[in-house]
């Protein structure tokens, strides 16, 4: 039985106090808390197995690179990825993204050619195409988002064509919420003859996903997103497009001879990783793949759309509250952005913050976005494993009176 | 009841100058013209000053869209700012900043910032410093356009 009470006696932060009052953190599509499984994990790695991976014969050595190509193997299993070597250790989402357009993107996208993304992208998945468009000569064209935040895919055939050299789009957005159709779209695009890429940092960590049934090419996710330590992320690349990439950065661990004037390659997937990798932050990924796998990546999904919905229905009460992005919970990820009357987000996240609430505010990454709906800034919950009906009480009570705290301001005017 | 230090933040003075902006309409014939933004929060002040001969400030205009911090910062300086040389206006400046940064003013200092004291309750809440200098920026911009800097 999934009981978030339970699981939260597994996070310690979770039971510290903000501002005087328990802490209700809500700001988990930022980044997420981590369980003590994580980070007995880490204090693990180096108490007992610290050493440089893939290089010494020594047993420390030997140790360390199973635990990272063990780590390895949960991410391959949990995306369902036909093997491991499709499966790069980045830094984070941002990383696989200019990955792909300083690589696969360099040599495939010329003059001429399109790249599709969508309205609602994040940041890091818009300025690298940005880059690419520049300085190849291509067009970065845009599925349409609508008023109730959904993909407009009418227009789909005509802004996917044979010029379309790849389409890179979210998979959960990060502000609208919207889970997006993309199994559709890389049909089409497929049939087109481009390439697919999804930046999962938003749903890999809160819903089972499966790489080959989904068929893209390449997929883009966080560790921090998904219980496990910052700067450990991961690249799926579909093992017939990878064999075709050249490396991306280039120096030790990557090479399989070397002399003064050239040097080859090594086996995939250490070709993509240049350099001493986080060995010990993907030991850890590893280690919140298991706690995930646990609770049931299915399990974790339906609490999150629960949450959602119960949340969606209490803001239903407040008039003064408008969410942003659909309001069907079978929609959208687990997460719901705001605004309330006219108070200024970064004013209302102050207002909650004494309450011991976190939320995000401002653009979130999605300055576009926010631009086409005539928002300058917004207010974001974000909910996770060990969040509770509970935590969205506490939630709505201190929205309620932040919005008589600085409305009755109106009214003294 | 909230924490005091909430209040202490959003004074009434504060609330009250985010809503009813004081010195709003826009001069079209400034000799001092600036905007700033904080890309950050989305916060965004247009300021405009109107010299007098002696080079006193004779009217100023400032508009802009942002959280109350910011906003009201804005229509604060606005006041303040009347009848002041532009080397005054600087040295009040320094003052505002001087007193966010927590430094200790002295009762002639303080006196001199009146209404701007109002702000002093930013102090606790660090993030929000940003907020309260950004009308102030704007104007150094502003200043420093108009002298050739």
């Amino acid at each position: 039985m999934f009981n978030p009470k339970t699981i939260r006696q597994d996070f310690p932060i979770l039971s510290r106090e903000v501002n005087g009052k328990p802490l209700v953190y809500l700001d988990n599509a930022a980044t997420s808390q981590k369980p003590r499984q994580v980070i007995q994990t880490l204090t693990e790695s180096y108490e007992m197995y610290n050493a440089n991976v893939h290089r010494g014969v020594h047993t420390l050595s030997m140790e360390a690179t199973d635990r990272y190509e063990a780590a390895r193997q949960k991410v391959a299993d949990l995306i369902h990825a036909p093997s491991t070597e499709c499966v790069i250790f980045v830094r984070n989402t941002t990383e696989a993204i200019n990955l792909v357009a300083g690589t696969w993107a360099a040599s495939n996208v010329g003059p001429g050619d399109e790249i599709v993304l969508t309205e609602m992208e994040h940041h890091s998945n818009l300025v690298p195409w940005q880059k690419v468009a520049q300085e190849q000569s291509a067009t970065l064209r845009f599925i349409p988002v609508t008023d109730d935040g959904t993909l407009d895919l009418s227009s789909l055939d005509t802004l996917i064509n044979q010029h379309t050299k790849l389409v890179s789009i979210v998979h959960v957005s990060n502000m609208l919420g919207t889970l997006n159709p993309v199994n559709e779209i890389i049909r089409k695009a497929h049939h087109a003859g481009a390439h697919v890429m999804i930046d999962a940092a938003q749903s890999v960590p809160h819903t089972a996903v499966d790489v080959m049934e989904m068929d893209c090419d390449f997929l883009a996710f966080s560790g921090h997103k998904m219980l496990a330590p910052p700067g450990i992320g991961v690249l799926y690349v579909k093992p017939s497009v990878l064999e075709q990439m050249e490396p991306f950065m280039r120096g030790g661990e990557m090479v399989q001879e070397v002399w003064y004037d050239h040097a080859t390659w090594s086996d995939l997937p250490n070709r993509f990783e240049a350099g001493t990798p986080n060995f010990t932050d993907a030991v850890a990924l590893g280690a919140a793949i298991d706690y995930l796998n646990d609770l049931g990546m299915d399990e974790v999904r339906q609490h999150e759309r629960d949450i959602t919905a119960y949340a969606l229905d209490a803001f239903g009460q407040l008039e003064e509250v408008e969410i942003v992005g659909p309001k069907d919970p079978d929609l959208r990820g687990g997460l719901l952005t705001f605004t309330a009357s006219d108070i200024h987000p970064h004013d209302l996240g102050t207002f909650l913050d004494m309450d011991g609430i976190a939320i995000r505010t401002g653009h979130h990454c999605v300055m576009p976005m926010h631009r086409k709906l005539g928002l300058s800034a917004t207010a974001r919950a974000s909910f996770y494993v060990y969040n509770s009906n509970d935590e969205i009480d506490i939630l709505v009570e201190s929205l309620k009176r932040a919005l008589a705290y600085f409305g009755h301001a109106a009214q003294r005017t | 009841m909230q924490p005091n230090e909430l209040d202490d933040l959003y004074r009434e003075v504060i609330l009250d100058h985010y809503r009813t902006r004081r010195n709003s309409q826009r001069l079209p014939d400034a000799q001092v013209e600036a905007h700033g933004n904080n890309p950050f929060c989305g916060d965004e002040v247009f300021l405009q000053l109107r010299l007098n001969r002696d080079g006193t400030i004779q009217e100023i205009g400032n508009q802009g869209q942002g959280c109350s911090i910011s906003q009201a910062s804005s229509s604060l300086m606005s006041d303040a700012l009347k009848g002041r040389t532009l080397e005054e206006a600087g040295a009040l400046r320094e003052l505002f900043r001087r007193m966010l940064a927590g430094e200790q003013l002295s009762d002639a200092e303080t006196e001199m910032l009146g209404e701007l004291e109002a702000l002093q309750g930013v102090r606790q809440f660090p993030v929000r410093i940003k907020c309260a200098l950004l009308a102030w920026s704007v104007l150094e911009d502003g200043v420093k356009e108009y002298r050739g800097l």
